[in-house]
């Protein structure tokens, strides 16, 4: 396998807190990595550092074999880096359809409204939100909105999608569903790094696990081997956890 | 919002019939009607569609009036030296905005008033080019006659009305304009879906500049005499954004209506409270953003509703 993205000892200091201590990260094309770690870990600064919304304080980000350390958020989404925000970031007055046709529009270069509006719609079906594409974003619910996220990163026709705890807040159908979006997408060939807390879908969805603590990357690799890790029970999973997974096991 | 903009262009059309019915003093009014337009739909670019407030309408009204004299006094016809502005403006807005359109809200407010005053102190410190705070003399343009001269500033300022509300009728069904609305709403959200939001910004300010720096222009060869205080009066860049408050923020025809109505009730309240006119003014516009927050449109969309419901 391939690597689509490199982070070599990549940094992010905000003043004083260092968000991010040189991680060194590949990926690897049409996998689903699981990027896991307690609160204030630095899993969305490095989501961040890498789609240019915080460049590296250090370090350098290999997209597709060029350097984009530095490189600004819109190169970003152009060269194929989408991401969902965990705190869900739509134009509230637009309708469903304008939000994701937006995203269709200006990450593709040469695209028109119109076109954009008709790929738009097929987004949308794909999340399931055809029947709500008039309706103005601010009046959806929180599963819905998260889901016009998702359809917005896919407009993008995305490389690399990164979800930001698409998961979060959302109950367990509406969970089941969005895991099984993920698996979609996984299927059609697009890798994905997901931030999550869920372990069950952590589990059920990623191929890989990376663990960060205090901007440190602590473990990574198969899931299996990364949850029985010493380093990450007692950083993240704990005890409770790690001995419950024995037991079922 | 089908039909608002031919509806801007017919009132448009409307106030070109001024002429025929009015002498010297209704001409004047027209000639102001048509400059407050043109200001209130260019603030409108970067003030509405892109949710930036900016106060930089006087700075860039000064420049274009002088910029436009000096070239006057060049030797250079009117229409060259217009147009020359408007490039000038476009360009030096654009280049301004890059650097003051990383701020928002408060502070890019604030930041646009300041060019106000650094043009304002560039041109009384410049005395060869400009005169400086002596003011600068501009040749007439015909001496044909008052009458003659009046109709052809009210023609020329209603010809700028008309361009600046194309420009903004483009703006608006263009992608620029998806644009400018995107940012306006969540600028974060509209970087990381690809969109250049410096280079939008910067071209937002930039047409909103180069309109209000033609009217500059015009007004100066109008007038015949300009000096600092007066065309770089900050006054210059508060009345756009009432008249767009006014008239509803956002939209074209909203903003034009506006601009209308804040020149009638000016012209009104000075008429008949000579003593306490700005007192009056500013009570009356009070009272309107009270009871109309979203402005004069929002009248006319809940006429159609009712319409709508009886067909």
């Amino acid at each position: 396998m391939s690597e689509i993205l490199r982070l070599d000892a990549v940094s992010r200091h905000f003043s004083g807190l260092r968000a991010l201590r040189a991680v060194t990260l590949g990926i690897n094309r049409g996998e689903v990595l699981g990027l896991i770690g307690p609160n204030g870990a630095g899993k969305t600064t490095l989501v961040n550092t890498i789609c240019g919304v915080t460049p590296a304080s250090s370090g350098r980000v290999t997209f597709m074999g060029q350097d984009i350390t530095g490189i600004k958020t819109y190169q970003a989404a152009r060269r194929g880096l989408s991401r969902t925000f965990q705190i869900v970031q739509p134009f509230a007055e637009f309708t469903a359809l304008d939000n994701v046709a937006a995203a269709a529009l200006f990450s593709q270069p040469g695209e028109s409204l119109k076109s954009a509006r008709e790929e738009a719609r097929a987004h949308l079906a794909f999340v399931g939100l055809d029947a709500q594409a008039g309706q103005s974003a601010a009046t959806l619910t929180l599963a819905m909105r998260k889901r016009l996220e998702l359809a917005k990163a896919l407009a993008m026709k995305p490389k690399l999608l990164f979800l930001d705890e698409v998961n979060a807040g959302l109950n367990s159908a509406e969970v089941e569903r969005a895991t099984k979006l993920i698996h979609q997408l996984a299927a059609n060939g697009i890798t994905i790094v997901m931030i999550e807390h869920l372990m069950k879908v952590v589990l059920n969805v990623c191929t890989r696990i990376a663990v960060l603590h205090n901007g440190q990357l602590i473990a990574d690799g198969p899931p299996r081997d990364v949850i029985k890790n010493p380093a990450v029970v007692d950083a993240y999973l704990g005890q409770q956890y790690a001995q419950r997974n024995a037991a079922g096991a | 919002m089908r039909g608002v903009n031919p509806a801007l262009l017919v009132l448009i059309g409307c106030v070109a019939a001024l002429p025929l019915f009015g002498g010297a003093y209704a001409l004047r009014l027209g000639t102001i009607a048509c400059m407050y337009a043109v200001l209130a739909l260019s603030w409108n670019v970067v003030g509405g569609f892109a949710g930036y407030p900016s106060f930089a309408t006087a700075a860039f009204f000064g420049f274009g009036a002088y910029a436009t004299g000096v070239l006057l006094n060049k030797g250079l016809p009117l229409m060259p030296s217009i147009l020359a502005t408007l490039v000038a403006s476009f360009l030096l807005a654009g280049l301004f905005g890059a650097v003051l359109l990383r701020l928002r809200g408060h502070y890019f407010a604030i930041a646009s008033l300041s060019l106000v005053e650094v043009l304002r102190e560039l041109v009384n410190n410049a005395t060869n080019l400009t005169g400086g705070g002596m003011g600068l003399n501009i040749p007439l343009a015909s001496g044909s006659g008052i009458l003659a001269d009046a109709t052809f500033f009210f023609y020329a300022m209603w010809g700028l009305l008309l361009a600046a509300a194309l420009m903004v009728i483009v703006v608006s069904m263009s992608k620029l304009g998806f644009g400018l609305a995107c940012i306006r709403q969540n600028e974060t959200a509209s970087n990381m879906v690809g969109l250049n939001s410096t280079l939008y910004k910067s071209i937002a300010f930039g047409l909103s500049a180069c309109f209000v720096s033609a009217a500059g222009g015009l007004y100066a060869a109008w007038v015949h005499y300009i000096d600092p205080s007066d065309v770089f009066d900050i006054l210059y860049s508060v009345k756009p954004i009432v008249m767009a408050l006014m008239g509803g923020l956002g939209s074209p025809l909203g903003v034009v209506c506006g601009a209308f109505l804040y020149l009638g009730l000016e012209e009104v309240v000075w008429r008949n409270y000579i003593q306490i006119h700005s007192g009056v003014l500013g009570a009356l516009i009070v009272m309107l953003l009270l009871f109309l927050p979203r402005g004069l449109i929002s009248i006319r969309s809940s006429m159609f509703w009712q319409k709508a419901k009886h067909v």
